[in-house]
């Protein structure tokens, strides 16, 4: 990691807001994306620890990547993930207890988001603690994105208000499936479909543009 | 690979073959539908019409746009999408608001038919999909029914129509129990001849009996669908049904009840018997048609829900492929294990 420039800093954290987004594109830590998003608040909850616990560990195992025998290193990992993850349910609890309660063993079960013990042994254990940390904060960032989208959408729908404040009236009709674990299916399906959609469109676009047939 | 008038014309059997094409089935299944759109006016009036056009115009306009360019036209042709509307729509209560007709009608097709591929391709019947997810979203408009009634009160808008997009209806509808909670919550059966008629509450398009016994006669006569699958959900149902009447006749319906009464007849008709969805073996034919009879008052008697219509034929269409793979007949010469 002698030779970086500005652009490359910039790239490694802009990739999982988007190019690499840990939801829409690598379709990464499903559980407490379809679980906890049936609303706005504990979506924002969700990718707050989320985001803590990314960073913190992949800063820690990338400080010490020198020394983690490569054996063991999962098992170094996950103990690393559950450390801050504790730290992370115990201060979620000091600072709103009813966010804590309503996120429930989600909270605790971060250490086993696919998306978080990935960073670390596909960038974090290979990469200096600037990069690491960039890398980790561009995909938290992205995946609080997904989490957003998905429990304002499903709280519209579902209970006709957005982070508790009603939209639509008092005679709003509530899609009840919307707030049960099915409606989290349809939505996530329903958001894969636009964006699929919408790059299909832009890379005709893309084609017509350069006179390439598609 | 169309050669117009070859020289040798080289053809794999069957060399006899109906001249029977999906259009044609489509506009057959939906001559058959005209009485029990007739009906279903003639005892809701105005809702009715309201409810079949906004459902359908939702079944179509989907289709239309979500097609593959250059098949949209196409598509709409084969009358599939009409199909779908009309039959989401005589599943509905009269009263639903229009705009949950059309979402029905859009999911049907979005969820329930084009994400599978499009016609041909889908797993579950497109109109039930349509009509599970109103009910997974929308249970208590699903269960409200307004009260039927004749040529008199035509002009009737009945309970919440007109709701504007999104919201409730204002208005307090007159509603009334169907044949089938009164059964389950009362347990007072509706005299049978009501429901051979129609004159009862219920979905738009399920509630006269003989006229839905009628197009099912004239389809099995058409030989447009299979007639074992209505015969044995027909039979499993009266069965099953007659045993547990026989057990405790004070507390289980008749099962000339049980086949008159709710959407079991029009599912049995022309739900179940949905090509696409339903096995092709005689075979799997039989055993697709008395799973869905039983599973039926399975439901009924010993579930939350007053009908299980709709969740017993989605059950069975899931259970398809495997009924299909376990009857399939083995190739002569063949070993044991395919």
């Amino acid at each position: 990691m002698a030779e970086r420039d500005g652009g490359d800093i910039y790239r490694e954290f802009a990739k999982g807001l988007w190019k690499e987004n840990p939801v829409f594109v690598q379709v990464l830590g499903m559980c407490p994306m379809l679980a906890v998003t049936n609303s706005a608040i504990n979506a924002v909850a969700m990718a707050a620890a989320t985001m803590f616990v990314l960073v913190g560990s992949s800063f820690l195992v990338s400080l010490l990547r020198k020394v983690i025998p490569k054996q063991v290193r999962i098992s170094t990992y996950i103990i690393i993930i559950a450390t801050f993850v504790t730290l992370a349910d115990f201060t979620l609890q000091a600072l709103s207890p009813s966010v804590h309660k309503e996120l429930g063993a989600f909270i605790a079960l971060i250490v086993v988001n696919c998306l978080i013990l990935g960073r670390q042994e596909a960038f974090a254990s290979r990469n200096g603690v600037l990069l690491s940390v960039l890398d980790a904060l561009g995909m938290s960032f992205g995946f609080a994105i997904a989490l957003l989208c998905l429990g304002s959408l499903r709280e519209i729908l579902g209970s006709g208000s957005i982070f508790g404040f009603s939209l639509c009236g008092p005679h709003f009709e509530p899609w009840v499936v919307m707030i049960l674990p099915p409606g989290g299916f349809f939505m996530l399906g329903a958001i894969l479909l636009f964006f699929g959609w919408w790059k299909e469109m832009k890379a005709k676009r893309r084609d017509s543009v350069t006179g390439r047939v598609a | 690979m169309k050669v117009s008038d070859p020289a040798l014309l080289l053809r794999t059997a069957p060399f006899l073959r109906r001249n029977l094409t999906t259009p044609a089935l489509m506009r057959d299944v939906i001559y058959a539908l005209v009485p029990v759109i007739g009906a279903s006016i003639w005892f809701f009036g105005v809702s009715a019409i309201l409810v079949i056009v906004a459902a359908t115009a939702g079944a179509m306009l989907t289709e239309w746009r979500f097609t593959p360019e250059g098949k949209g036209g196409a598509a709409l042709a084969d009358g599939s999408a009409l199909l779908t509307g009309l039959l989401l729509a005589l599943t509905l209560p009269p009263g639903i608001p229009l705009w949950m007709a059309f979402l029905g009608g859009v999911i049907g097709i979005g969820l329930g038919k084009l994400v599978w591929g499009g016609l041909g391709h889908n797993l579950f019947n497109p109109a039930l999909v349509g009509r599970a997810f109103l009910q997974a979203a929308f249970p208590t408009v699903l269960t409200t029914w307004a009260l039927h009634g004749g040529p008199s009160d035509f002009l009737a808008v009945r309970g919440a129509n007109l709701a504007f997009p999104l919201l409730q209806g204002g208005v307090d509808a007159v509603t009334t129990a169907t044949p089938l909670s009164m059964m389950k919550f009362d347990h007072n059966a509706v005299p049978a001849a009501a429901l051979f008629l129609g004159n009862t509450a219920g979905s738009l398009g399920e509630t006269s009996g003989v006229l839905i016994l009628l197009s099912g006669i004239y389809l099995t006569v058409r030989r447009m669908f299979d007639w074992r699958i209505p015969a044995g959900v027909l039979l499993a149902a009266a069965i099953f049904s007659g045993i547990l009447f026989l057990v405790a006749p004070d507390r289980y319906p008749t099962p000339l009840f049980t086949i008159l009464s709710g959407g079991l007849l029009f599912g049995t008709v022309f739900m179940a018997t949905d090509p696409v969805t339903s096995p092709l073996s005689p075979r799997g034919a039989w055993i697709f048609g008395a799973g869905i009879g039983f599973l039926v008052v399975l439901i009924r008697v010993f579930g939350g829900l007053p009908e299980g219509v709709m969740y017993a034929i989605l059950l069975m269409n899931g259970a398809t492929p495997l009924i299909e793979r376990a009857v399939q007949p083995r190739p002569f010469g063949r070993g044991k294990h395919r």
